[in-house]
């Protein structure tokens, strides 16, 4: 379409999409806030079927897709099946100061791993299969985030 | 399967800011590039697949917002969110349906209007991980980390991916990226999330591309040269991270095992000349390798290494430049395929390897390679 773009700056419409949302987290979801709310608990769900125990909850065992009917308490301690170490990350993103890690974690009493944070370890402190604990924030708001990230435990366990 | 042919192809050049073409802009040079090169006119096509997203668009509808530029009004319109690959394979099935004579199939993507992990970290479960801050590069390094450690795999092996795929880039016009790199430059580059550094990353791109689809009827009648679907399968594993094996690739294993079940290949690493696979960190060239069946599970790293997946060697692998030379998100899976038509056509330039009579593309979607599209191409029917 010519030349009378060659001095022009293509123009670019900078803008945000801001919508509201409102994620509900059903009634399986809610017992799991509730209980790392008031009770600094973590909960997961069992499959009357198989006995696979579910972590984070969930309704049904993908499975054999059959029903979760009993809730099981899980320890607030577990195992590192794998980790990350971030080191750049978009400002909006990073929900702690930089370097911190992402850990796949599987919680005592859970046959499936789950997302958090890592934090608190040392430079070349993190390594597969080390345990790791919960540090609870202390205003929780029935939220993920009320586990502010898992560490390195201290001591023998 | 009722033989179905790629009669036509048309890829942008992928660029880092395509500032000049808004997104239906490229869709329509990529249609126009595919109808050229099947030699027909827009009233030629039957219906209509648009694959997009609307997170990165920035609209609700985005597969709607196309349709000037892909020709597609009074047509049976579809639309797929989701991985180029996988569109394709929607649009051969409206084929087989048999309401069909030909499918148009356009992607497009623009990384470069939004910021890539504000979208990536989308992807992810609201209530459980999303403000945990995870998105793609990160999500990956967790998959990568298990996998290295679970077989071995070497940051050096994961560096001769980068080398290689990125020098490749420059027998391809339309890649973004090419760069002559050596093991030690990948390695010396900053990690984002360890183990993956920088140079194991794919760029932000903005692109598009089109292929058309046709009964062996309808391609008879055409003057292109017919590429034929032998096989096409695709495959899902579980969502959330912690329900799978990171390390594992079980759901590709089954989209492999069907999709060359369909195509009569019995022993991949001897049947199939060339691949193109979805190589988004360079850790997945080895993992995808290994799930497609080229190689023993934990031996993509060694076959790497062997030279055996460069150009010239006995399976060349994204000689395109892959993903890592140019990654529209989408359209790099469809891109695969366009890459494996080519080549069996023998119109692959500069890049062109010899004797290509098998290829194999792959796309991926979901975080980490949650589902899998495998399609094995081929000059006879
Ligand atoms: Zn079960």
């Amino acid at each position: 379409m010519g030349d009378w773009r060659e001095d022009q700056e293509l123009v670019v419409m900078e803008g945000r999409i801001k919508v509201p949302y409102r994620w509900f987290a059903g009634e399986v979801g809610t017992r799991y806030f509730e209980s790392l709310r008031d009770e600094r608990k973590f909960l997961g769900t069992k499959c009357g079927a198989c006995g696979k125990v579910y972590h984070i909850p969930r309704r049904n065992c993908p499975d054999c897709f059959a029903e979760c009917s009993e809730w099981v308490e899980l320890g607030s301690a577990g195992t590192l099946e794998t980790y990350t170490v971030v080191r750049r990350q978009h400002p909006q993103l990073a929900p702690l100061p930089l370097p911190y890690g992402y850990g796949v974690i599987r919680l005592d009493g859970a046959d499936t791993g789950f997302l958090h944070l890592l934090y608190e370890f040392e430079e070349g402190g993190l390594a597969t299969g080390m345990r790791v604990e919960a540090v609870f924030a202390d205003e929780r708001e029935g939220r993920i985030l009320d586990v502010r990230y898992f560490r390195p435990t201290k001591g023998v366990s | 399967m009722e033989p179905v042919a790629i009669v036509g192809v048309g890829m942008t050049e992928m660029r880092r800011e395509r500032k000049a073409d808004g997104y239906a802009d490229l869709v329509y040079e990529a249609t126009r590039k595919a109808l050229d090169d099947a030699g027909m006119e827009i009233a030629e096509v039957d219906n209509v697949i648009t694959v997009s997203n609307d997170f990165f668009d920035g609209r609700t509808i985005s597969s709607m917002a196309v349709q000037d530029a892909c020709g597609s009004f009074d047509k049976n319109v579809s639309t797929v969110e989701g991985d180029g690959t996988f569109g394709a394979a929607y649009g051969l099935m409206r084929i087989l349906s048999g309401s069909f004579g030909t499918t148009l199939v356009c992607v497009h993507h623009k990384g470069s209007e939004s910021q890539m992990p504000l979208i990536t970290n989308a992807m992810f479960d609201p209530l459980y991980e999303r403000f945990l801050g995870i998105e793609a590069v990160s999500s990956s390094a967790l998959q990568a980390r298990a996998y290295m450690e679970k077989y071995g795999i070497t940051e050096e092996q994961c560096a001769l991916v980068s080398v290689k795929n990125h020098r490749n880039a420059f027998a391809n016009p339309v890649a973004q990226l090419p760069l002559e790199l050596t093991v030690e430059q990948v390695l010396a580059s900053p990690y984002i999330a360890d183990p993956i550094k920088l140079l194991d990353c794919c760029p932000v791109s903005d692109g598009a591309s089109a292929v058309i689809l046709a009964s062996e009827e309808r391609a008879k009648k055409l003057a292109a040269k017919p590429v034929w679907v032998k096989g096409v399968a695709y495959c899902s594993d579980a969502y959330h991270l912690g329900d799978r094996d990171l390390s594992d690739v079980r759901a590709l294993e089954e989209a492999a095992r069907k999709a060359y079940a369909m195509a009569g290949i019995g022993d991949p690493a001897r049947e199939v000349d060339l691949v193109e696979l979805y190589d988004a960190f360079t850790y997945m060239e080895l993992m995808w390798l290994e799930g497609l069946g080229f190689c023993a599970r934990g031996e993509g790293g060694k076959l790497t290494a062997s030279g055996d997946t460069a150009p010239g060697g006995r399976l060349p692998v994204n000689v395109s430049g892959g993903c890592l030379s140019g990654n529209p998100v989408l359209v790099a899976g469809l891109n695969r395929v366009i890459e494996c038509v080519l080549q069996v056509r023998g119109d692959a330039g500069e890049r062109q390897v010899d004797g290509v009579r098998t290829a194999v593309a792959h796309g991926i979607n979901g975080p980490c390679g949650q589902s899998h599209c495998v399609w094995v191409l081929g000059g006879e029917k």
